[in-house]
């Protein structure tokens, strides 16, 4: 089963950076009321099939499209550029040495004094670096500097593993 | 819109005809059947009137000699052969049981490494056999109810059930012969038996924008905790995440009231069953007589006391704690925060325990929904499902978006895991990863199948192993194979795995190991039916020949409506001579599996238009609309 929409083409909307979240919402919602397998379950075993698969390229759509990060790959991979894997290391010398001080800043937080006050200055100096990250992203991607967008997603990368891990160690604080 | 089946004016195969269907709450104590009547969910009772039925088969040296109240009666005298609570073993290995099997008398066979089975006076049984009974008798109940057979149920779930829990249930309607139409999550179900999905509409009404309400679902049974955090959005329902634990629950209490009991008395911890169901009953009825009052007399075992309210609390606090704790991680993984929640609904009878619902409403700062009963949530909203998917009703108004309750990877070197899918992903979901060989002239290569969460395959659920075997030799790292999973609506996984350069493929549908093997259903189901071994056939060759009616009418309606679009003249005549094929095999076969084999051959034939019609009408579907009224719903 190949399908010839990209995502962007499955939503009716441009291929472009910037996307409207509640509307993104609203025709997600529309087309699963409409290809959600659900509606086929008293159908044919091909048809049930092919809604499962539809319903499915749907959900990746949206949840490629969704998520900055993924959308900022995805649209570098429709220029055939692949920025998905994990291993991409940047070289800017100095961001670097900033993960390794923030990663420090993280292992720190347990013996802090208010470990959830410690945190959430993490948390708020990441996703401001991550904003700025995207704002990078699309200036680039407008400006079709594929080489040095595809150095931000990497950057982008970082930001979001780092968020993850503050959620993760977050979650752990307040479970003892 | 549909994707193939399109009923052209006059072309209608048949006038509507109203099919009967159920929703059914597979309990871990007690089991309902509800159906809807007048547009009204109801719980369907039996011939005393009782709307439960106890979760319990009492087995003789004959086979299966009750089921339900009367099978619980035979608790104290015969509790080896009294096999109550088995939804905690479904879908379980031997290793899960080891820790917490003291708590359930019975004695286990190991069933090569699979799911364990019980020993009883007729023999080895499988939870899911025992389960099939369960739902057998609510079918039966079902069934005198319309004075018809059952077109189909949508059997509920915790929603915390992995992929290995969920198989194993539908397995077990499949032997009770029942048709699965959906496995639903049990708090997704009780939403919709609140109907919150018209009270947000309604309140969409009042204001001047459609509102969204987030709800979260604390579901405490006997045996399992579920907490889910749902959004309604324009009559969708969204599950944004679901946590729990599929091993705490009111029975939990029970036990901790017991152990107390037991610490008491005296005794240590080897009892033999029949103490055991005494101390585990008497420790129910105090919980529950503590519902209403401040303290309970107790007498049991030569033994007399006191147990006051305060004391429970401090006996089962603990236990509240542990669900606390994962409507916390629930709500983080759906992003809410606790006073962005707009209703909490009680679901589950252990939510009777005031406690609990003090500690509910303390957490979400609200006071919980619990007018409806709590036993009968469930099943009343899987039954207002199970009208919509039968096609009684029409679903314009309602959709339920699941998500994945764990992770599902694939072992990778060194004995990790790779995730593959995230959990709490929307479902249905198809994602594909690339890896390679790592030795030179390797042909072969063993994928492993996992659920979990953890970083160790170890450490997580296995659910498959199968070999991608004929892979060309190369150089290492030169092969490319694609792994892909794809899970369902109902949340079951397939798998395939595919060599890129040379095409080699191997696919398999998980079977979770503790499942029961395609060939043991059969097999048990032609025990079942006593030899009627020629039934079987005739109702398989039935089934087959449906299956080929609905696709010959669906394709020549499809061909009718976009042939000329989206098939040139060659393609448009392959197909037409595809179909007369199909249909002159369907007239003149008997045998089943020919006639299978055809309509795989079909659908193969027309994969490609199928393609391109659902391409163009997931284009059409938002096209024609302006952006307002896409917002506006």
């Amino acid at each position: 089963m190949k399908l010839t929409s990209n995502f962007f083409e499955i939503f009716a909307i441009p291929v472009a950076w910037q996307v409207d979240s509640s509307q993104l919402q609203s025709k997600y919602l529309k087309l699963q009321q409409e290809f959600h397998p659900d509606r086929y379950a008293s159908s044919g075993d091909t048809e049930k099939r092919l809604a499962v698969q539809t319903a499915s390229l749907i959900n990746q759509a949206y949840d490629t499209l969704k998520s900055p990060l993924k959308r900022a790959q995805y649209l570098l991979e429709l220029k055939q550029i692949d920025a998905s894997q994990d291993s991409h290391i940047t070289s800017d010398g100095a961001f670097l040495m900033e993960q390794i001080e923030l990663r420090e800043a993280l292992s720190d937080v347990r013996d802090s004094a208010d470990p959830f006050a410690a945190l959430d200055s993490l948390r708020n100096g990441v996703e401001s670096s991550y904003i700025e990250q995207q704002n990078q992203f699309q200036a680039q991607y407008q400006e079709s500097d594929f080489d040095h967008a595809f150095n931000t997603v990497a950057k982008m990368q970082f930001s979001t593993k780092l968020l993850d891990e503050i959620e993760q160690l977050e979650a752990e604080l307040e479970d003892l | 819109m549909a994707l193939l089946q399109i009923s052209e004016p006059g072309q209608s195969p048949q006038p509507h005809q109203r099919r009967h269907a159920v929703g059914i709450d597979l309990g871990t104590t007690n089991s309902l059947v509800a159906t809807v009547r007048s547009g009204m969910a109801e719980v369907l009772a039996d011939e005393q009137g009782r709307d439960l039925l106890p979760s319990v088969v009492h087995y003789v040296a004959e086979g299966v000699s009750c089921v339900g109240y009367e099978a619980a009666e035979h608790n104290v005298a015969d509790p080896l052969n009294t096999l109550a609570s088995v939804k905690r073993l479904m879908g379980r290995g031997v290793a899960d049981i080891k820790t917490f099997g003291s708590q359930l008398p019975y004695e286990f066979a190991d069933d090569k490494g699979g799911m364990p089975k019980i020993k009883t006076a007729a023999g080895l049984v499988s939870p899911i056999q025992v389960s099939a009974e369960i739902l057998r008798k609510l079918a039966g109940r079902a069934e005198i109810a319309f004075d018809s057979e059952l077109d189909g149920a949508v059997i509920t779930v915790p929603a915390y059930f992995d992929e290995a829990q969920r198989q194993a249930t539908k397995d077990a309607a499949t032997l009770a012969g029942i048709k699965v139409l959906r496995l639903l999550n049990e708090p997704t179900a009780a939403a919709i038996a609140y109907g919150l999905d018209e009270a947000q509409k309604d309140g969409g009404a009042k204001e001047t924008k459609g509102q969204d309400r987030t709800v979260a679902i604390y579901d405490l049974g006997g045996g399992t905790f579920d907490i889910s955090i749902l959004r309604l959005s324009k009559g969708v329902f969204e599950v944004l995440a679901t946590g729990g634990d599929s091993a705490l629950g009111g029975d939990d209490f029970d036990h901790a009231i017991a152990d107390w009991l037991r610490q008491q008395i005296g005794m240590d911890d080897d009892l033999n069953p029949i103490e055991q169901r005494i101390l585990l009953e008497t420790a129910k009825s105090a919980k529950e007589e503590l519902t209403d009052s401040a303290e309970v007399a107790l007498e049991v075992l030569d033994w007399q006391g006191i147990l006051t309210r305060e004391l429970m609390h401090s006996l089962i606090d603990g236990l509240i704690a542990k669900t606390m704790r994962a409507c916390k991680k629930s709500l983080r993984d759906a992003g809410v925060a606790q006073d962005q929640i707009d209703d909490v609904i009680l679901v589950g009878g252990s939510t009777r325990t005031p406690r609990v619902g003090e500690k509910v409403a303390e957490l979400f700062g609200t006071q919980p929904l619990c007018s409806l009963d709590p036993d009968q949530v469930v099943a009343m909203g899987a039954a207002l499902q199970a009208e919509v998917l039968v096609g009684n009703k029409s679903g314009d108004d309602m959709l339920l978006l699941d998500v994945i309750p764990l992770s599902l990877g694939i072992e990778t070197m060194g004995g990790l895991i790779e995730k593959i899918i995230h959990r709490n992903t929307t479902i249905p979901v198809a994602k594909a990863q690339e890896f390679t060989t790592f030795k030179d002239g390797q042909t072969a290569m063993a994928i492993h199948v996992l659920q979990g969460e953890r970083e160790l395959a170890s450490d997580c659920r296995s659910l498959a192993r199968f070999e991608l075997r004929g892979i060309p030799p190369m150089v290492a790292g030169a092969a490319k194979i694609r792994v892909s999973y794809q899970v369902d609506a109902d949340g079951l996984l397939s798998v395939t795995a595919r060599e890129l350069t040379s095409n080699v493929e191997s696919r398999i549908e998980v079977k979770p190991s503790y499942g029961l093997g395609e060939e043991e259903i059969t097999n048990m189901l032609q025990d079942s039916f006593s030899h009627a071994r020629d039934d079987m056939q005739a109702r398989a060759l039935r089934e087959q020949q449906v299956e080929a009616d609905r696709m010959i009418e669906d394709l020549l309606a499809a061909i009718y409506k976009d042939g000329e679009a989206l098939l040139d003249a060659e393609e448009r005549q392959c197909l037409k001579v595809a179909i007369q094929e199909l249909r002159e095999l369907r007239e003149s076969t008997t045998e089943h599996r020919l006639l299978a084999r055809q309509i795989e051959s079909v659908a193969k034939a027309s994969e490609e238009f199928a393609a391109r019609r659902m391409d163009a009408s997931i284009k059409t579907a938002l096209a024609g609309q302006t952006l307002d009224e896409i917002e506006k719903g």
